[in-house]
């Protein structure tokens, strides 16, 4: 294959997967199919789709209406219904949604029979409770230990993480059960390691994406680019459609670091962002720092919404349950860190990815990942001496979205990269 | 002789800096920005022309900056006022490192290098709480001009507390507090304290390092002066032409072009996207 043909195929092939699999939960909402609610931190993907579940991410749905432009009627449509303007514009999204009996912009989304969350975002489960006083159905929160320590406690090996590991099997069993009541199929190990399998490929694939944009020129753009491949790495997790897809991405990636081939930006700043992207006027954020030559390299986002997937995690396929314990405990705790304890994943990225300054996005929506990062970003600054940008909008609501204020700080910021490069030569 | 101008467009006003290639101010201007952006930046710079003496065409490059700056379509590019603020303040006070900004619409505070460049900044998101169009507001409750506001808070002996943090609501509670009798100066005085509040609220999350320059249109009320001097405990440097720092900054970084570019033609890199 030609360097042509696969440069750019990535992008392409992941939103052509993405038409398709609305696509799917628009027949199966139409046959009135009931699906398995999931979120991106520790969705359990692998183990729902033994039981044929159709899987809806509420989250992706939700940022897909921002991204096309919709999402101030949804959120409109909510606050009228009673949602306060301060709540996660994800939710009240969602809630418009369900309001709207599944009409969504991609397609109809259908009914939950099941909604599975874990511990790692707190409002997951105020969200999976709206659901249930709407619906009746089971919700199945999954309360998974944290480290509560910069990675520091209970790592795999020691006693404390082997009783984490099989507080979290003894839950899975749980659900695993839950899921043949629903679902009113048997659970079949086999399905389960097929479906895991494919998960190793799939993990194993966007940790060495991640890695292959160490590369000068980055091989894509971690904000744009990459929330394509995060989104297949979410919505087709366990599928053999996501494994071939993660394969054929780290084929054009590998292709792409060989021949030195980068993203179209002509590449002059190196960064990394943190935080959520800003969905409301996605392209023209990517934009305000594309025009300056800046080119994001890595993002926390794409390790923390991948539900710790970035690790490259292998499930032990002898020991499917076990280890599928042990996978679902370092991921959504990685996951976890990667909000809480950002400070040491970013110095190691700036140093493994060659940043030259790092780009922080408090969102006015979600608390969980913004309260920190003012000390994130302190503690970072104390440890090395990149640049930062601190701008603050939202992942749904344009009202809080202030282009021109926001194009502001970001020319600042570059200017300052420009004068301290000029200074140091 | 080389000579380079600046010009800041600001929300309310637009202003004008003509300097030498000796780096001395040798023509200055200011006009309302009005509705025609474009026209006031126009305006700004042919008063400037004329105050220094000089002919458009000795104006070897000209930088637009603040809010309206891709109006000023004469320019040669633009900078933003972040970064001229910092490059005008480290000019005429060399031992700055802190500076706190008040135009009509925005607050910044700036952290900057002994050599001027910009370490870190902050500024009032999204809304005019804690800026000049605050003191407006007061002044329409109040119905004083805005040049009274300072001179007449000055007076003032006993704060009143301002809490609202929005410009618009602020007026309303200047209406309860005169309802509840207070004296007018010390309402005023009272709304000082709560723009200073927020100000240095911006300045602690860059971190204050002496010495502070204080710079944009608010730097012409005394009691705002005052009221910093007194809460950050120190004595803020501010010049006569600190209305006028972000148009100086964008003056100085055209006069470095002018001398690249005669030096270099070929190595000089844009300066903005």
């Amino acid at each position: 294959m030609t360097e042509t043909t696969l440069t750019g195929r990535g992008v392409e092939h992941g939103a052509q997967l993405f038409r398709e699999w609305f696509q799917q939960l628009t027949a199966g909402a139409e046959r009135g199919q009931g699906a398995a609610y999931v979120f991106v931190m520790g969705s359990l993907c692998e183990l729902l789709r033994v039981f044929d579940f159709p899987v809806v991410f509420p989250e992706i749905n939700s940022l897909q209406t921002a991204v096309r432009r919709v999402a101030h009627e949804y959120l409109n449509e909510a606050e009228s219904y009673g949602y306060s303007p301060d709540i996660c514009g994800y939710v009240k999204a969602d809630v418009a949604v369900q309001l709207r009996g599944g009409a969504h912009p991609m397609g109809k989304i259908p009914k939950p029979a099941l909604a599975v969350c874990t511990n790692a975002c707190n409002t997951y489960v105020k969200w999976g409770e709206i659901w249930q006083r709407m619906y009746g159905m089971p919700l199945f929160t999954l309360d998974i230990p944290g480290t509560r320590g910069a990675g520091l406690a209970s790592t795999p090996g020691s006693v404390d993480f082997e009783r984490d590991r099989r507080y979290v099997e003894a839950q899975l069993r749980e659900l695993i059960t839950l899921c043949a009541q629903v679902s009113g199929k048997r659970f079949d190990i086999d399905r389960l390691r097929e479906h895991m399998a494919h998960a190793n490929t799939m993990s194993a694939g966007w940790h060495e994406v991640l890695e292959l944009n160490r590369s000068r020129p980055a091989v894509f753009n971690a904000l744009s680019d990459g929330t394509v491949f995060l989104g297949v790495a979410n919505g087709f997790r366990g599928t053999a459609q996501g494994a071939q897809y993660f394969t054929e991405l780290v084929e054009e990636m590998r292709q792409k670091a060989e021949q030195h081939i980068g993203t179209p930006i002509d590449e002059k700043w190196r960064l990394i962002f943190v935080g959520v992207p800003c969905y409301p006027i996605f392209r023209r954020f990517s934009e305000l720092f594309s025009d300056w030559g800046g080119v994001f390299v890595n993002s926390t986002y794409l390790r923390f919404a991948s539900g710790g997937a970035h690790l490259g995690f292998r499930y032990d396929l002898a020991h499917p349950i076990e280890s599928l314990a042990h996978g679902v405990l370092v991921g959504v705790r990685d996951a976890m860190d990667n909000m809480f304890f950002q400070a040491p994943a970013l110095a190691e990225m700036i140093d493994t990815h060659s940043a030259d300054g790092v780009v922080f996005h408090p969102i006015k929506s979600c608390r969980t990942v913004s309260t920190g990062l003012a000390d994130t970003r302190r503690a970072l600054m104390a440890t090395r001496d990149v640049p930062s940008l601190f701008i603050e909008s939202d992942l749904m609501d344009r009202r809080v979205v202030s282009e021109a204020q926001m194009k502001n700080r970001i020319d600042a910021f570059f200017e300052g990269l420009a004068a301290r490069k000029h200074q140091e030569a | 002789m080389a000579y380079a101008a600046g010009v800041d467009v600001g929300s309310t006003q637009t202003k004008a800096v003509i300097v030498s290639a000796a780096r001395v101010v040798t023509g200055r201007a200011l006009t309302d920005t009005g509705a025609n952006v474009m026209r006031a930046a126009e305006t700004a710079f042919r008063m400037a022309l004329e105050d220094s003496g000089l002919a458009e065409e000795e104006i070897e490059y000209v930088v637009g900056t603040g809010y309206g700056r891709y109006k000023v379509t004469f320019g040669n590019t633009q900078v933003t006022e972040i970064s001229c603020h910092a490059r005008g303040a480290v000019h005429l006070f060399p031992r700055t490192r802190t500076v706190l900004d008040m135009g009509g619409q925005d607050t910044k505070a700036i952290r900057v290098s002994p050599g001027g460049e910009i370490i870190d900044f902050c500024m009032n998101d999204k809304c005019a709480a804690g800026t000049g169009r605050f003191l407006g507001a007061a002044a329409t409750a109040l119905d004083l001009p805005l040049a009274e506001l300072g001179p007449t808070a000055l007076r003032g002996e006993r704060p009143v507390k301002i809490t609202t943090t929005c410009t618009v609501f602020a007026e309303s509670e200047v209406l309860s507090w005169l309802g509840k009798g207070k004296k007018i100066e010390d309402i005023l005085l009272g709304v000082h304290e709560s723009i200073a509040s927020r100000s240095i609220g911006l300045l602690r999350r860059v971190g204050i390092e002496s010495e502070v320059t204080f710079t944009g249109g608010v730097t012409r009320n005394a009691a705002m002066v005052s009221t910093l001097n007194r809460r950050l405990g120190l004595t803020v440097n501010v010049g006569e032409e600190a209305h006028y720092m972000g148009a100086i900054g964008a003056a100085l970084f055209a006069l470095d072009r002018v001398i690249a570019t005669r030096a270099a033609p070929s190595s000089v890199e844009p300066l903005s996207a």
